[in-house]
C-alpha cells in the first residue's frame, strides 16, 4: 500500500494558514526519504481556494470534505471525521500544527486511534528504519528528546507556526483532489457554538521587526526591564522577554518570545540577560544577526550570538542607548 | 449537588529558580514543587462557582496524578477550599504519557466519582505545555470538552464558555457533564488565583486528610504499566549543541560597546535605517 503523510489543513487565520503550509514544506522533505505521498487533509464549507494553496505548496493529494454543516470550527465534529479518515486510508504519519484549535483536535484524535502523540516538535526526521523521529524539548529545558511511536500508527506530532519554512508557491503543480462526503453518522455535536468573531488581531509588529530587543531575567527588576523600552525607542525596535519576565509581570504576555510565544525574525537582535533555553532560541532561528548580553560567558545565547558582550545587562544596556545617542546623524 | 473535579498537577518551579549571581548558572538544587499555574486557575474557577449561590451546592474534588511529593498542592487545594483531596500515587503510573495519565484519572472519576458533573483542568501545565491531558481526558471518560475557556456560566443542565482561540471570540455551551480546561494565560484577570495565608495551608496540612490511592484502589489492572503501555518512546535525550563562533567580548562597558558600533555599525544602522558614525574619530564629510 503506498504510504501517506497528512498534513491537517489549519486555516482559519493567518497563522494558522501559514503553519500549514509549513508543515507541507517538511513533509516533502520527510516523503522524499520514505517514498511516500504528502496529503492534506480539509475540512471546511467552500474550500477550494484552500485546496489549490496546498496543492501549490507540495500536496499531492487533498482529501476534502466540503459542507456547510462545516461552517465553523468544531473539535469534536472535526476529530470524529479526522479519525475515521485515518482509519479509512492508514497514513503512515499525520502532522497537525500547533495552533490552539490545532492543540485541541490533535490530542482527541491520538486518543481516539490509540496512538502517540509528541507536542510542539522543533524538528522531524526518519531513521533508518523509516519510522518518524519526533524532536522535541524535553524535561523543562535544555535537553531535547527524540521520540518515535514504535508500535501504533499513525505517527502524530504538532508543531508550531514559524518552525518550518514553507516552499514557493508552485502554480504548475499538481494534485489530486479526493472528495469525500460527510458520513451519514455524524454525531450531533455536543458542544454548540453560540458565536464565533474573528477578534482584532492584536499587534503583532514584534514578528515583523526589523529590530528586536529581548530581555531575560538577567535585568534584574520590572523597573530596570524598563530600559530597555528606551534602547527600543531610539532604535525603532520592538522589546521581547522570556518567560519568566513575562510571568514576573514585567511586560506583557504577547512580548513573550518563544515556543509558547512569538517567532521572531529580526535583521538584528539584542539579547539582555537571556540564557537561552531551547523554547527560547527555537523562535530566533530567523534572526540575521545577534548582539547577546550576559555576566555569563557560557551561556547558550552568548554562543548564538554574532557578537557576544560579557557584561552586567543594565549597565550595557546604557552603554548601547549613550553611543547609538551619541553616534546618530540626523 | 454539583460534584466538580478539579485536576491538578505539580511541577518544578524551574523557570522560577533563582540563579547563582556570581556564576550566572541556575541554582537547581533548589528546585521544588508547586502548583502548575494554570491548575490553579482552574481551582479558582471551581472555587467562584463554589461561591456563587445561585451554582446551588457545589463538592469540589482536587485530584493529582504524581509522586507522593504532589500530596503538597492537594493540601494546598483543600487550604484553598477544595472539599476533597485525592492523590493518584503507584510506581506503576511513573513516566506516563499524557495517554495514560488521561486513563490514570479517567479511571478515578469513573470508578469513584460517577456524579462528577464538571471536570475542570488546566489548560497546559508550565512544564511541558503539551495541552494533551484535558482533550484526551475527555475522550477517555467520551463527554464533550471546552478548551481555554476564560469565563464560565452555569446554566440549567449546561455551561456557557468564552474563550478566545487563535483570534477567535467564542462563545460555545455544551451540556454536563462535560469537561472545561481554564486557559493558562487569561488577559481578563477572572480566574486569578487566590493565595492563602501560610496558616491556612498549615491548617489543612493539620487536617491530614489526603485519600491516596494506588493502582489496586483505583482499580486499574495488576498489569497496568504507563511507561510500557505508553504509545511514544524516548530514543534519546541530549543537550542542543549551538555553537556559533561568534566574537566574545569583554573589559570594560564602554570599550565594548564603542567595538561593537565601530566593527559593526553597517549592520546596526542598515537595520535601523538610520545613518551611524561607526568610529568615534569619523569625521563629517
Ligand atoms: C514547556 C515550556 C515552555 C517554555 N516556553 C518558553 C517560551 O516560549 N519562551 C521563553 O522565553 N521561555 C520559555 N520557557 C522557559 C525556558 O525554559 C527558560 O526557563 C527561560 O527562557 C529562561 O528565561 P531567562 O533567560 O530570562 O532566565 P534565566 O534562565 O534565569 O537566565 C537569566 C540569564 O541572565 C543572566 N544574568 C543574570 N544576571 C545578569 C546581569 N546582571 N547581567 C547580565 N546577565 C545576567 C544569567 O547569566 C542567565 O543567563 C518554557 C519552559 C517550558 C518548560
Amino acid at each position: 500500500m503506498e504510504k501517506q503523510i497528512w498534513v491537517w489543513a489549519d486555516y482559519r487565520n493567518y497563522f494558522q494558514s501559514r503553519v500549514t503550509l509549513q508543515i507541507l514544506a517538511r513533509a516533502t522533505d520527510l516523503a522524499k526519504k520514505t517514498n511516500a505521498v504528502v496529503c492534506a487533509v480539509v475540512f471546511g464549507d467552500r474550500v477550494d481556494e484552500y485546496v489549490a494553496e496546498y496543492i501549490a505548496h507540495g500536496a499531492q493529494k487533498v482529501y476534502v470534505t466540503d459542507d456547510p454543516v462545516l461552517n465553523i470550527y468544531n473539535v469534536e465534529s472535526y476529530a470524529f471525521l479526522l479519525s475515521a479518515l485515518v482509519r479509512r486510508f492508514q497514513p503512515e504519519t499525520l502532522l497537525v500544527g500547533a495552533t490552539r484549535f490545532g492543540q485541541e483536535i490533535a490530542p482527541r484524535v491520538a486518543k481516539q486511534l490509540n496512538t502517540g502523540l509528541t507536542a510542539d516538535c522543533i524538528d522531524l526526521d526518519i531513521d533508518d528504519k523509516g519510522r518518524l523521529v519526533q524532536i522535541a524539548p524535553s524535561f523543562g529545558g535544555n535537553l531535547i528528546a527524540k521520540i518515535i511511536t514504535p508500535n501504533t500508527r499513525p505517527q502524530m506530532a504538532t508543531i508550531r507556526p514559524g518552525t518550518f519554512q514553507e516552499l514557493p508557491h508552485d502554480d504548475d503543480a499538481k494534485g489530486e483532489i479526493i472528495p469525500i462526503s460527510l458520513p451519514g453518522h455524524m454525531p450531533a455535536p455536543r458542544v454548540r457554538c453560540l458565536k464565533s468573531e474573528l477578534h482584532p488581531v492584536r499587534a503583532r509588529k514584534i514578528e515583523i521587526a526589523d529590530i528586536v530587543i529581548t530581555g531575560g531575567r538577567g535585568m534584574g527588576s520590572k523597573g530596570k526591564f524598563k530600559k530597555l523600552f528606551d534602547l527600543a525607542a531610539l532604535l525603532n525596535a520592538e522589546v521581547g522577554a522570556t518567560r519568566p519576565v513575562v510571568y514576573a509581570d514585567w511586560i506583557s504576555s504577547d512580548a513573550m518570545v518563544g515556543q509558547a510565544g512569538k517567532h521572531i525574525r529580526p535583521k538584528l537582535l539584542f539579547s539582555f540577560g537571556v540564557s537561552g533555553a531551547i523554547q527560547h532560541t527555537a523562535a530566533l532561528a530567523d534572526a540575521k544577526f545577534i548582539v547577546a548580553v550576559n555576566k555569563n560567558p557560557n551561556a547558550t545565547m552568548m554562543k548564538l550570538a554574532d557578537v557576544a558582550l560579557v557584561a552586567d545587562a543594565n549597565q550595557a544596556c546604557s552603554g548601547i542607548i549613550r553611543a547609538v545617542k551619541d553616534r546618530i546623524r540626523d | 449537588m454539583l460534584h466538580i473535579i478539579v485536576c491538578i498537577k505539580q511541577v518544578p518551579m524551574v523557570s522560577e529558580l533563582p540563579w547563582d549571581p556570581r556564576t550566572g548558572t541556575l541554582k537547581r538544587e533548589t528546585a521544588q514543587g508547586m502548583m502548575d499555574p494554570a491548575a490553579r486557575r482552574a481551582l479558582e474557577a471551581a472555587l467562584q462557582i463554589k461561591a456563587d449561590r445561585t451554582s446551588g451546592p457545589v463538592r469540589i474534588t482536587a485530584v493529582s496524578m504524581g509522586p507522593p511529593m504532589a500530596e503538597e498542592v492537594l493540601y494546598e487545594a483543600r487550604a484553598l477550599g477544595a472539599d476533597r483531596g485525592v492523590l493518584l500515587t503507584d510506581p506503576c503510573m511513573a513516566g506516563a504519557d499524557t495517554c495514560m495519565t488521561a486513563v490514570i484519572l479517567g479511571k478515578f472519576i469513573k470508578n469513584h466519582c460517577p456524579d462528577a458533573g464538571l471536570i475542570l483542568c488546566g489548560s497546559m501545565s508550565s512544564d511541558s505545555e503539551t495541552a494533551q491531558v484535558g482533550p484526551q481526558l475527555a475522550e477517555d471518560l467520551d463527554i464533550p470538552a471546552i478548551g481555554y475557556a476564560r469565563r464560565l456560566e452555569l446554566l440549567d443542565g449546561c455551561i456557557r464558555v468564552e474563550r478566545h482561540v487563535d483570534d477567535f471570540l467564542e462563545l460555545m455551551e455544551m451540556d454536563l457533564p462535560g469537561l472545561v480546561t481554564i486557559d493558562h494565560a487569561g488577559e481578563s484577570d477572572r480566574y486569578t488565583p487566590r493565595y492563602v495565608a501560610l496558616g491556612g495551608v498549615e491548617a489543612a496540612f493539620n487536617t491530614g486528610n489526603i485519600q491516596v490511592m494506588n493502582r489496586r484502589a483505583l482499580g486499574l489492572d495488576h498489569a497496568f504499566n504507563a511507561l510500557k503501555h505508553s504509545p511514544t518512546k524516548i530514543m534519546d535525550v541530549y543537550s542542543p549543541v549551538t555553537e556559533k563562533k561568534g566574537r566574545v567580548l569583554t573589559g570594560a562597558v564602554k570599550k565594548m560597546v564603542d567595538t561593537l558600533f565601530d566593527d559593526y555599525g553597517k549592520i546596526i544602522s542598515s537595520a535601523m535605517g538610520k545613518d551611524l558614525k561607526t568610529h568615534d574619530h569619523e569625521e563629517d564629510k
